[in-house]
């Protein structure tokens, strides 16, 4: 049997599905987090349990959520809980074992930011949506994984800000990192997988997609990045994996019409 | 105690130039037809607060009514931009935007302090960020009992509260169901609250533990079916996906912007009026 083709977009969300577990409690971005997500729910994770910073605890959607607060997610979660109380008891409270977030950029840390790119501030070149749920989410899930694709503008030296904390460089620390999870274990992109080293907390290439080369990855990379001595390759998606995934596709953008997004 | 009256009777009465107003709702019943009464009725100097502002709130601000936001994240969901909320921004157009930026978990403490009665709210949160540099109302309180150093933020108190239910009785109990966000909260923090709703019933038929507003904290209800829309209304009516997708093209410019708003909701009376006008154009276009 031929090896199915795939695209770039496609073996970073399987990649991704793949580091969840079965029965983790995951705190769920909207975007590739959510299509990473569900596609571990819908294939090799069936108790996976998906909370939304909506308040939906334990949402099962057939289609990906086009908002964070879809009706589709409501209506197929164990409980549905209010906005305050699903930041308390659940994440604060220290019920979620990974929080899955993506970003406008990273840094060399897990740093991530979603505030401002260019300018100051008070006078930003580009205006991004800001925070969200995110800088409770990076600090207060037990880990989390971060997924975004890979170029010189995402994967930056320096931060133009910093939303929500990744590791703490020697020079900031801020005397709180105690109060936290283990920060941001693993990052997915369209290129391969970078991991954090526990010994520095810099994030160090561990992974390729296949056919990517090292070269490759640290052209897309704004600052020196680290290769671990022994790279593994990540295995091809799976005829199940990838007919998964566009199924998932496929029922969203029929319920969604041409608002679908891709992601 | 509720007084049942027309949505634009309620803006009149309780939303003043100058006043600090919340129109709640998490991805879902957003009191769109609200703003836009506001919108119609133009309001200045508008001190917003929102934890997801988004269309609606991209027009007020794109209309000047206000000249300040408190907010969490700014986007129109599932689409991108809002381009009236980056102009102001980065361009202080229509008018200079003072922004006042937290994170969900806190703009939620807000509310639950104002709700409370406390003058402040406590989280473990920000840690490691830089918007307490950028935010002078994000500060650190020290845990009397064990040391732990937590952020703390001054509650929410909006002068009024406008936020889309479902159902209110006759009475002026009003139940909410679905996704409820924070709309418990940002109303019993609030001085005034003005509901909207999709129906006025006999009997809400509530559950026991349902998200039901007693009428004597609520100020007025306004029957406005679709009131929500383009969102969503659980059980009602699903979210105008192809709205939201078009709203980033007629938003896009500043000059497509006005005339869309002059002729969809400053040319309409009320929200039906509204509903017709934009349904007349979609026709149109279709058949284009």
């Amino acid at each position: 049997m031929p090896e199915p083709e795939y695209s770039p977009t496609e073996i970073m969300t399987v990649a991704a599905a793949r580091k969840l577990q079965n029965g983790t409690v995951c705190f769920v971005g909207i975007g590739l987090p959510s299509a990473a997500a569900n596609l571990a729910r819908t294939t090799h994770a069936p108790e996976i349990v998906l909370i939304y910073e909506s308040g939906t605890i334990g949402a099962k959607p057939d289609v990906l959520p086009l908002s964070i607060g879809d009706g589709e997610l409501a209506e197929t979660a164990d409980t549905v809980v209010s906005v305050p109380e699903i930041f308390r008891y659940w994440l604060q409270g220290g019920r979620v074992d990974v929080g899955f977030l993506g970003a406008a950029q990273i840094d060399k840390f897990g740093n991530i930011n979603t505030t401002v790119i260019g300018g100051t501030y008070d006078a930003p070149r580009t205006r991004l949506p800001g925070a969200g749920g995110a800088p409770e989410i990076a600090t207060a899930a037990k880990e989390v994984a971060i997924i975004l694709r890979h170029s010189k503008r995402a994967f930056v030296e320096k931060l133009d800000f910093v939303t929500s904390s990744g590791y703490f460089s020697k020079s900031t620390g801020n005397g709180n990192s105690r109060v936290r999870g283990r920060g941001p274990t693993t990052v997915i992109s369209d290129l391969g997988i970078i991991v954090s080293d526990p010994a520095t907390n810099e994030l160090v290439l561990t992974a390729l997609h296949p056919g990517v080369t090292v070269e490759q990855v640290k052209a897309a990379t704004g600052w020196a990045l680290k290769v671990a001595p022994r790279l593994e390759v990540t295995p091809k998606p799976t005829s199940a994996e990838l007919g998964a995934l566009r199924d998932l596709h496929a029922r969203t953008a029929a319920a969604h019409g041409s608002a679908a997004s891709s992601e | 105690m509720a007084v049942l009256t027309s949505l634009r009777e309620a803006v009149a009465n309780l939303v003043h130039d100058g006043a600090t107003v919340a129109l709640e709702g998490f991805t879902h019943l957003i009191p769109f037809a609200a703003g836009h009464e506001v919108i119609r009725q133009r309001r200045r100097n508008l001190s917003l607060i929102r934890m997801t502002p988004d269309l609606i709130y991209d027009q007020m601000i794109g209309m000047s009514c206000a000249s300040r936001l408190v907010f969490s994240w700014g986007g129109n969901p599932g689409v991108g931009s809002l381009h009236r909320f980056r102009d102001a921004i980065q361009t202080g157009w229509p008018l200079p935007l003072e922004i006042e930026e937290h994170s969900h978990a806190d703009m939620a403490a807000r509310y639950q302090a104002g709700a409370s009665g406390l003058p402040f709210a406590v989280m473990r949160g920000y840690v490691g960020s830089d918007l307490p540099k950028f935010n002078k109302k994000i500060q650190s309180i020290t845990c009397p009992f064990t040391g732990e150093v937590l952020a703390a933020t001054p509650a929410l108190n909006p002068d009024v509260t406008v936020i889309h239910a479902q159902k209110a009785d006759r009475k002026g109990n009003v139940l909410i169901y679905g996704i409820i966000g924070v709309q418990k909260e940002a109303a019993l923090a609030a001085k005034k609250v003005i509901v909207t709703v999709e129906e006025i019933v006999d009997s809400l038929n509530a559950p026991v533990n349902a998200c039901v507003l007693p009428a004597w904290v609520v100020s007025c209800i306004c029957h406005v079916p679709g009131g929500a829309h383009p969102s969503y209304a659980h059980g009602y009516y699903k979210r105008d996906n192809a709205f939201c997708k078009g709203w980033d093209g007629i938003s896009r410019e500043r000059d497509t912007f006005l005339a869309w708003m002059n002729r969809h909701v400053l040319s309409t009376p009320d929200f039906a009026e509204y509903r017709r006008s934009i349904e007349f154009d979609s026709k149109v276009s279709s058949h284009a």
